[in-house]
């Protein structure tokens, strides 16, 4: 029964590690760029793909593809910031009608994304995984490639904090989110600094379609499933809150783990329902500043 | 009474729609079949653009949840109305499905609705994650099988129901655009706190019509369940009927009335034409980006610009003729 339970709880931090991968992007790309990225989850399942194709085509092993695919992942995010959602800020007359129509083209973004893959990789999902032998950790048995997952994830969340919290441009970014046109006084550039945001949250989506292919396989319809729980891995966590993203993460990995033991089924009903629960009694999050 | 009073704003839209419904009542006389389903198709996606305008065109609250509440309505009918037993008479069936939706929307919108509009859009666009699961539980649970027949009632009477929701939908979406409740859900859209200054209950205001909203894309989802005789999770609840009525709502414009019903014709069409090519929403992916960038008022922006000019050019030609009339004498 113990060696279930701490099954069941080793599991869930394993895959909460990709979750929480999944909602930092999203928190980062809302939180400081205002974007609230529908098109999230299809950026995890090109991700997922592209690195499936590189290891088929060019035999090149997912440690290193991850690499390639997040670099990749951070210039389409970039570049999408700066054309797309960079003239449709200039055009909105209010932050919240910028809200509006950002989200809207996230959503023809995800139609893009979808079929453009479709066509790309046609056919049933796939199963292919990597590294997957397991190996014995508190007397229970874990596959090797979660552990990758989880303590790349656990590298990258580091990093990233200490990046936001530490570095000379990450303080110009938290200014940025927090007042754009004082940032913009003070001889930030702003523009940029959103760029960068949004192109770090794909990068991220990036990082995490590869860890979560390596792990569990990919599906061109994966998309919605990852959007829909990094929306309530950040509602958990508070939403722009990247700290809260990493927390929440875990915790719906392992709430996620105890439901896929007992009844796989609801996992989304449940994940909506702390959504619901969160938004009533805490809508800032357990973490959140608002 | 002369040609001035009648061809103004407020003759023409009740006039119009009367003629459109005569020709379209008409119309299964001397039409195929196979433009039956066009048609049919047409005033679905017209019925679902158009409540989806009807909450979130004034008011600027995104919703997402319309594919959920569309998949509630076609699931009643899979219970109420199975075929060869029908529970209960099909009217009652289609104002449960209503109800459900209806009750639905006010329970999101009251959890949601007094928070900032993100938070509604996201809870909304996770209504459909959640509510197929549970769905789909339900049919292994009862029955082991995927999905459920539903009762014909064959394809002309299908249509005059179909019908009959379109007009309630727009004489619905007409009065509520003339109406005190319109111009307060207008005031929500344009300052929110303003709006609750002036006196508008804006959480009423706004549960309320995204309730209203949903009633209709549940009974459209009901009638099409009847119409496909058929009816699984993964038909009730598809991404598409959330993402189709938004799309036609903002290429048609939400400024107007005829907006999304222009939308809803361009695209039901565009989709009809489209449809052996597998990835067409690829390319309705891509002109929803190129409207929101470059036309965001819609279509109906542009014909209202074209309309101005041409008011401007008319005013413009008496003149004229004066001048010309005295230059000949």
């Amino acid at each position: 029964m113990a060696q279930t339970i701490l099954g069941i709880i080793l599991n869930g931090l394993l895959i909460g590690g990709i979750y929480a991968l999944v909602a930092m992007g999203f928190s980062l790309q809302y939180g400081v760029a205002r974007v609230l990225n529908l098109a999230h989850g299809e950026f995890i399942m090109f991700a997922a793909f592209s690195s499936l194709s590189l290891y088929t085509l060019f035999g090149i092993n997912p440690l290193i593809s991850v690499v390639i695919v997040a670099i990749g992942m951070f210039i389409v995010g970039f570049a999408l910031h700066s054309t797309m959602f960079r003239s449709l800020l200039k055009s909105s007359p209010s932050p919240a009608a910028f809200e509006g129509s950002s989200l809207l083209a996230a959503f023809g973004l995800l139609y893009i994304i979808q079929n453009t893959a479709k066509i790309i990789w046609p056919g049933l999902p796939s199963w292919a995984t990597f590294l997957a032998f397991p190996i014995r950790i508190l007397g229970v048995l874990i596959l090797a490639n979660k552990v990758v997952a989880l303590s790349f994830a656990l590298v990258i969340a580091l990093a990233f904090y200490l990046f936001l919290a530490r570095t000379r441009m990450g303080k110009a970014i938290r200014a940025a989110a927090e007042d754009r046109a004082t940032a913009g006084l003070m001889g930030i550039n702003v523009d940029s600094m959103l760029a960068l945001c949004f192109g770090l949250g794909a990068g991220l989506a990036g990082i995490a379609g590869v860890l979560y292919s390596m792990c569990y396989g990919s599906s061109t319809d994966m998309g919605m499933a990852n959007t829909f729980i990094a929306m309530a891995v950040v509602v958990l966590g508070g939403l722009g809150s990247v700290p809260g993203a990493f927390i929440g993460g875990l915790i719906l990995g392992v709430i996620s783990q105890i439901l896929r033991q007992y009844a796989p089924i609801f996992a989304m009903p449940a994940f909506y329902f702390i959504f619901l629960i969160m938004i009533l009694a805490r809508p800032a999050g357990i973490l959140g500043k608002r | 009474m002369n040609i001035a009073t009648l061809t103004s704003k407020k003759f023409l839209a009740p006039a119009v729609l009367v003629l459109i419904v005569v020709v379209l009542a008409t119309l299964p006389l001397y039409i195929s079949p196979g433009t039956r389903t066009l048609l049919l198709d047409f005033l679905m996606y017209i019925i679902l653009a158009v409540a989806w305008t009807m909450f979130s065109g004034p008011t600027g609250y995104i919703s997402l949840a319309s594919a959920a509440f569309f998949g509630i309505g076609v699931y009643t009918p899979g219970l109420l109305y199975a075929e060869g037993a029908p529970l209960l008479p099909l009217p009652v069936v289609l104002a449960v499905a209503g109800l459900v939706a209806f009750c639905c929307a006010l329970a999101v919108g009251a959890a949601t609705l007094r928070l900032r509009g993100i938070f509604f859009t996201m809870f909304s666009f996770g209504l459909l994650g959640a509510a197929q699961p549970i769905i789909q539980f339900f049919e292994f649970e009862t029955h082991g099988a995927r999905g459920r027949y539903v009762e014909s009632i064959g394809a002309n009477n299908v249509y005059y129901l179909l019908l009959i929701i379109f007009v309630a939908a727009m004489v619905t979406a007409y009065l509520l655009r003339r109406s005190r409740y319109g111009l307060a859900l207008q005031s929500i859209g344009g300052n929110e706190e303003a709006a609750a200054h002036m006196g508008v209950d804006t959480t009423r205001m706004k549960v309320l019509f995204f309730g209203v909203s949903g009633i209709f894309m549940g009974i459209t989802g009901a009638m099409m369940a009847i119409r496909w005789h058929y009816v699984d999770p993964s038909i009730a609840f598809n991404l598409n009927y959330s993402f189709l009525p938004l799309l036609m709502a903002l290429v048609g414009g939400m400024g107007q009335l005829y907006g999304p019903v222009i939308g809803a014709l361009g695209f039901a069409y565009l989709r009809w034409v489209l449809l052996s090519t597998q990835y067409y929403m690829l390319i309705f992916g891509i002109i929803m980006i190129v409207f929101i960038l470059f036309v965001p008022g819609g279509l109906a922006s542009l014909i209202e610009r074209g309309r101005h000019r041409l008011r401007e050019v008319i005013a413009k030609l008496p003149k004229r003729g004066e001048t010309t009339e005295h230059a000949n004498t």
